[in-house]
């Protein structure tokens, strides 16, 4: 086997992972910041897909874009402040069922709005064809899809890290009685936070959307692909999930080159030997709440 | 003070005889409705959730169709027809739900299907209980080769049918003798067994398997297969994949716009369409197309559009024709044994199935003998709305052709019943 060939399929799976990352770091913010379990996340990502398909055929893809992931973020807000945060101090695991329920019933509503066949959704003219560099192909899509990525991975980073909301988040994480204490409100916060995370699901439902398709059964599908992303990358941190998506992506590519039929569970492997080598997975922090 | 308690009503004999009557009545009611004739109760059983659950709703809406115009025109046997539906994810779940619906409802015979795999379980629950099994949209060659037996039709066409008229196409167009074809395979029975039939029928015509690579199913991403395709450079790429994993594949081979010709093994019209047609090319065979001309067809069309609000798809038609040939059977044998039917089909009794030609089951393998058709993707510009994408090449066998032509021969199917 030539060595382009595997740098090749190194290459396409460091892409691949591209929207899975930012499906998975939403998944990440929600679960490490707003501590709730969000089983719904499939169905937020779904559901960026299906408003995508509306608005695109009046506004164009570049519209979907962007106020999909938005109007996602807003059925968010609506969600968190009506359900989610009455389960903050209870027991964990009644958030977890609500996102359950949540999630087959939003399936379910999708399957009676929009229909159980999938929707034609195209990859927009202006992104059709590919790029060569040297040997290598690259689908123009994707490459969008890459920048997009990234540019929603950075904004995170600098939301959370440069600004003084991201200061006041990092700090209720850690000790939410002593931000009570200083006198800071923190549940307008815990709303944005969910908002942002579904906001991102969303995000990447949009973006794969021309790739996979639309149908009713996409959220429960990619749904454990996230779980896996954020447990290999360590719960509680940022950088860990986009590691793991790079890292799946790429497993995935290379076994698909030599050994097909592993190809979905191959992830599922890397996640076991993970968790047996180093249990807080690559880059997760010790959370004192969870242990 | 006086009180209205002199006009309080007492609990009189009367009225205690009254509701006592009542109660009798609201006890008693099922067992007297049930004492007139009972209803004809068909089994419905398909995939309705999962990769294949959108074919399945279309295939529940015409069977619930061929139910309701069978009531409408006053029953079958002077009793009504009721189709029972439950959804059968798994093989697994097919079995409890087979179960549930010969053991509980106390259907008469099963229709549906449209994983291989479920199909098998079903069969043999079928056999077990000495139940018809109207197959309408499982391919497998095995389910009528080594697994056939005596209580399973299909009305749905198998694999080597598939095979055998895109492949009639191929060879007249010389694109099969010498050529090296790439390969996905669905890493299930259904894909597995295609797989088997279309590579034999590629080297008996001389032709080569230059790689197979077998896919998951409900893969999402194929662009390193698709990656691996280029590399390879093939004459011809041959997909032996089903449902939206047909769909996403068809997407991304667009996405990379690959220059090699493209043809599969099984085309279902309800992926095709959710693609679109700006992600389809290339040539087709197709069981049933709602653009066949034949009146009988576009009758069946229309009536299913106008309750859908869509056209049917091959899953559709299938089901459809499967619930007419059953309750035709039913009528003409006057006979609700599934034995009896067995006979009647086995002489070759014939039915109206909506294509040019009219169909029977083959006596020794119980498939149903039909004729299928090439089509061929339309430009976009001639298309008339998101469901016209294809125009009708030819009908394969042709009219003046044997059905044999595209079915599987007695040494390529080893069935023996029982």
């Amino acid at each position: 086997m030539p060595l382009f060939v595997i740098l090749e399929h190194m290459a396409n799976g460091l892409l691949v992972g591209a929207y899975y990352i930012v499906l998975a770091l939403g998944l990440s913010l929600i679960f490490s910041l707003g501590g709730v379990v969000n089983l719904a996340h499939g169905a937020f990502y779904a559901l960026g897909a299906y408003l995508a398909y509306e608005i695109q055929q009046r506004l164009g893809f570049a519209g979907a874009v962007t106020l999909s992931p938005l109007g996602v973020a807003l059925i968010g807000v609506a969600i968190e402040r009506l359900f989610i945060r009455r389960f903050y101090r209870e027991d964990p695991g009644l958030a977890l069922l609500f996102t359950f329920g949540l999630a087959m019933a939003a399936e379910q509503s999708l399957r009676l709005i929009w229909g159980a066949t999938g929707l034609p959704f195209g990859i927009p003219e202006a992104l059709r064809g590919q790029i060569f560099l040297g040997d290598f192909i690259y689908s123009r899509y994707r490459i969008a899809v890459l920048v997009v990525s990234a540019a929603a991975v950075t904004g995170c980073w600098l939301l959370l890290n440069k600004t003084s909301f991201g200061l006041v988040v990092r700090a209720g994480t850690r000790d939410p009685e002593m931000v009570r204490a200083l006198g800071i409100a923190l549940s307008p916060i815990l709303t944005a936070i969910f908002a942002l995370g579904v906001g991102l699901a969303a995000l990447a439902g949009v973006m794969s959307a021309p790739l996979a398709g639309v149908h009713p059964a996409m959220g429960t599908e990619i749904l454990v692909a996230a779980f896996v992303i954020v447990v290999i990358g360590g719960l509680g941190s940022f950088w860990g999930v986009v590691w793991a998506g790079l890292i799946v992506g790429v497993v995935r590519g290379l076994t698909v080159l030599f050994y097909p039929p592993a190809a979905e569970a191959s992830m599922y492997a890397l996640m076991v030997l993970v968790l047996l080598v180093r249990p807080r997975g690559l880059m997760g922090e010790r959370f004192e709440r969870f242990e | 003070m006086a009180s209205g308690r002199d006009d309080q009503p007492r609990l009189t004999r009367r009225a205690l005889l009254q509701t006592a009557a009542a109660g009798a009545l609201a006890l008693g009611a099922p067992t007297i409705v049930r004492a007139q004739p009972d209803a004809i109760r068909i089994g419905h059983l398909t995939p309705r959730t999962g990769f294949l659950g959108q074919l399945g709703e279309y295939g529940l809406n015409a069977a619930t169709l061929a139910v309701d115009e069978a009531n409408a025109a006053g029953g079958v046997l002077g009793r009504k027809v009721e189709l029972i539906a439950e959804d059968s994810v798994n093989p697994g779940v097919a079995v409890t739900k087979v179960q549930k619906l010969v053991e509980r409802d106390k259907v008469l015979c099963l229709v549906g299907e449209i994983s291989s795999a479920s199909a098998l379980a079903i069969a043999e629950q079928a056999n077990r209980y000495k139940v018809a099994y109207f197959n309408t949209g499982a391919n497998s060659d095995e389910l009528r080769g080594k697994n056939c037996n005596r209580f399973m039709f299909h009305v749905e066409g198998c694999n080597t049918m598939y095979t055998k008229t895109i492949g009639q196409w191929q060879k007249s167009k010389n694109l099969i003798k010498g050529a090296k074809w790439y390969m996905l395979t669905a890493d299930y029975a259904f894909g597995h067994d295609l797989f088997r039939v279309s590579s034999r029928f590629l080297t008996e015509n001389g032709g080569t398997v230059m790689a197979n690579d077998m896919v998951p199913t409900n893969t999402p991403d194929y662009s390193a297969y698709i990656l691996k395709i280029r590399q390879a450079k093939p004459n011809f790429v041959y997909i032996n994949l089903a449902g939206a994993d047909q769909t996403s594949f068809l997407k991304q081979y667009k996405e990379y716009s690959m220059p090699f010709p493209l043809a599969g093994g099984v085309m279902d019209t309800v992926p095709f369409w959710g693609a679109g047609i700006d992600s389809l090319s290339g040539h087709w065979q197709s069981l049933w197309y709602h653009g066949l001309t034949v009146p009988a067809a576009q009758a069946f069309t229309k009536r299913f559009s106008d309750k859908h609000g869509k056209p049917p798809d091959n899953q559709a038609w299938g089901d459809y024709v499967g619930v007419k040939i059953l309750l035709q059977a039913m009528a003409e044998t006057k006979s609700t044994e599934a034995a009896k039917w067995v006979q009647y089909f086995e002489k070759g009794a014939s039915f109206d199935i909506l294509k040019g030609r009219k169909g029977s089951f083959r006596d020794w393998d119980h498939q149903l003998l039909q004729e299928m058709y090439v089509v061929k993707v339309k430009d976009k510009k001639d298309s008339k709305d998101k469901w016209d994408i294809f125009e009708l090449v030819q009908t394969v066998p042709a009219a003046n052709e044997s059905f044999e032509v595209i079915q599987p021969s007695k040494q390529e199917n080893p069935c023996t019943m029982a």
